[in-house]
């Protein structure tokens, strides 16, 4: 008999929710099924799809690395019908999973070379995720910056692991926040994050760049890159298409013959820019 | 398994029909009711109208069907149960007249529903239907399946093939295992077929342009999209009567408590398609979508998937309200008449 559903998801407790700045959350979520805790299994960059009965499915990256077991977070904002059920939801309340889709950062192939992860807005939950899987592994890796902004302090997530970051020895953080969005105690940079990533001593040289956030950051984002000589295939980011089904057969992720959800989501900036502008 | 080729007498035809529908099976077939040719569940063969060059809506609703309930569930707060669907019980099911085009379409529908992963909704309709095609006796201005590597005797995708031959009687070419079980039910209505020339009994269609033209000269810039599909309504009957447009929903029917998810009929051609939440659209004008229609069917689908998107039925062109045609617009595109 055949019963393998591709659509049906698997049933997780919401273990933990941590409000991360207006509208956005962090749930931390379980596997209520043993075998299918145990069978899971992801890379850093795989998406997912996260839903409330009677509402519908919402496409998220798994935000929780890799090498954290036995469970994993995403992280949303409130902005449309099924996020808002979702942060209708408390603790111990059950929500559906389906993933792991997609492909992943290669960053075994990263190993012995310098990251630089820069990332706007609510952009920042794929990158938490490789990010702490590098940190994971941190002697397989040289230098780490990690470059954030967000409109104002208000609105910067994982405010807690920003602290821990900020003060690890082998991380340098910097944060900024766009003008106006500062507060009297903001002790961090003042500005939009391309134009702090110019200000910045970049060095392209045997480092690995990823680059999350909305559309307009990315754009302003990779020229800097270039200009300081960051190679095109060492420039990483992700794309967030819409999608429903997350396998390559609803049919409206395509940009040109790529699906994002089966090819992407991450894409290198050599990769993106032989593709349509279609994303 | 080695296809073989019987005669079937033409007054045999209704106890084939008959026999086969009281043996329990559904049986779907071309019906005329005011002008309008459809595919419907039938009981006699009385009902059914073979004379038709094409129905207005396609046959992939019996494999794909517009709304496919995926499971559905209880849920409370802390509780949610999921009832999975027991696709034991989709009824084996016979296409009884669809034309090689139509036939053709399952092939294209599958290798959608079986890249990388299973579609199993799909797969076990699928594997539960046989086709028994019809070849074609006539056409109009808006076939073209000799451009897309088909023709009107095809048996691609038939488990059996009828074709119309001298005084009205059927050559049956059995292609398959299934078309043998199914010949097998009704063995003694079948003699042994004559030496026919089949190609002189099917409607002779000329090749309109050629397909590697045509994919050589397909690309997302610079063509006329716009021009093409200025006057585009951006309604979606083209994906609807479509055999090979696949693309789905998945929405939720029901609350909170209880209800099903299911999966629906969708189609690049309306704008919501795309539409991220923040109102940011990846195909924001009808000509990107239009160029996305034609470009899956033609460029995409034959990379990734090694199938052409469109077995040249001609529908859409039929039902387009403002009368877009898609021959016409692919002619053009190849670069004419050839
Ligand atoms: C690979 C990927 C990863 C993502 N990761 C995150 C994340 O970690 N955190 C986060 O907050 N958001 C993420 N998004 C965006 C998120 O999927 C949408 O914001 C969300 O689906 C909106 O759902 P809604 O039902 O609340 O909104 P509605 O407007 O009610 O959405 C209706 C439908 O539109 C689709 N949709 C709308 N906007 C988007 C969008 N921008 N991208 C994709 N689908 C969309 C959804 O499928 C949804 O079912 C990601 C999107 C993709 C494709
Ligand atoms: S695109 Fe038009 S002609 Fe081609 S298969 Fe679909 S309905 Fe038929
Ligand atoms: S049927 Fe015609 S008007 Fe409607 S979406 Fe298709 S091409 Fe456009
Ligand atoms: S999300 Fe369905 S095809 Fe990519």
């Amino acid at each position: 008999m055949r019963n393998d559903n591709i659509y049906k998801p698997c049933l997780m407790r919401i273990e933990k929710v941590t409000d991360e700045a207006p509208d956005v959350k962090t749930f931390r979520l379980k596997f209520i099924d043993d075998v299918q805790a145990r069978n899971f299994d992801f890379k850093a960059g795989q998406f997912g799809e996260y839903s409330v009965m009677g509402e519908g499915e919402s496409t998220f990256c798994i935000a929780s690395p890799p090498t954290r077991k036995g469970y994993i977070e995403c992280t949303f904002r409130k902005t449309g019908r099924v996020t808002s059920a979702l942060a209708n939801k408390e603790e111990g309340e059950i929500i559906g999973f389906r993933g792991p889709y997609g492909n992943r950062f290669p960053i075994e192939e990263w190993k012995g070379k310098n990251l630089l992860f820069v990332a706007g807005g609510i952009a920042l939950p794929p990158m938490r995720c490789v990010i702490w899987n590098c940190l994971d592994l941190r002697e397989d890796y040289k230098d780490i910056t990690i470059v954030y902004g967000a409109k104002t302090v208000d609105d910067l997530i994982y405010k807690n692991e920003l602290e821990e970051w900020n003060e690890r020895p082998d991380v340098t953080l910097v944060t900024t926040v766009d003008p106006g969005g500062e507060t009297p105690a903001w002790k961090g940079q003042i500005g939009f994050v391309p134009t702090i990533l110019e200000k910045m001593e970049l060095k392209a040289e045997n480092t690995i760049a990823v680059v999350c956030g909305p559309p307009i950051m990315i754009k302003f984002t990779f020229p800097v890159l270039v200009k300081a000589e960051f190679k095109e295939a060492d420039i990483f980011t992700t794309l967030e298409n819409r999608m429903k089904c997350g396998f390559g057969k609803c049919g409206r992720c395509n940009v040109g013959s790529v699906y994002v959800c089966k090819d992407g989501p991450v894409f290198t900036y050599a990769q993106l820019k032989k593709l349509p502008a279609e994303y | 398994m080695t296809p073989q080729n019987k005669l079937l007498k033409k007054e045999c035809l209704p106890t084939f029909v008959e026999t086969l529908v009281k043996g329990g099976k559904l049986l779907y077939a071309p019906t005329k009711e005011n002008e309008r040719i459809e595919f419907k569940l039938i009981e006699n063969f009385s009902e059914i109208y073979l004379d038709y060059i094409q129905t207005t809506k396609s046959i992939k609703s019996i494999v794909f069907p517009p709304i496919e309930k995926l499971f559905e569930y209880v849920a409370d707060k802390e509780h949610v149960e999921i009832k999975d669907v027991n696709l034991n019980t989709i009824p084996e099911t016979i296409v009884f007249g669809a034309h090689p085009c139509d036939a053709a379409s399952f092939k294209v529908l599958n290798a959608v529903f079986t890249w990388d992963c299973n579609d199993e909704f799909f797969l076990t309709r699928k594997d539960k239907t046989t086709v028994i095609g019809l070849s074609c006796k006539n056409h109009d201005d808006y076939c073209f399946c000799t451009s897309v590597d088909l023709n009107p005797g095809s048996t691609e995708g038939s488990d059996i093939l009828l074709t119309r031959i001298e005084n009205d009687n059927y050559l049956a070419e059995i292609m398959t295992e299934k078309g043998e079980a199914v010949y097998k039910l009704v063995k003694n209505l079948f003699e042994p077929a004559p030496q026919v020339d089949k190609n002189a009994f099917v409607t002779q269609l000329p090749k309109l342009f050629d397909l590697n033209d045509l994919r050589g000269k397909l690309s997302f810039e610079g063509l006329s999209w716009m021009q093409q599909s200025l006057r585009c309504l951006s309604c979606g009957t083209c994906a609807y009567v479509c055999p090979t447009c696949s693309c789905f929903d998945i929405q939720d029917i029901g609350n909170q408590t209880k209800g099903k998810r299911v999966r629906i009929w969708d189609t690049c051609a309306l704008p919501q398609f795309t539409l991220h939440t923040s109102g940011h659209n990846p195909r924001h004008f009808q000509n990107e979508r239009w160029r996305q229609r034609i470009m899956h069917k033609f460029s995409y689908e034959p990379e990734r998937l090694h199938v052409y998107g469109c077995v040249g039925c001609g529908r859409c062109s039929r039902a387009c309200p403002v009368n877009i045609n898609i021959l016409e617009n692919l002619i053009e595109i190849s670069g004419g008449n050839k």
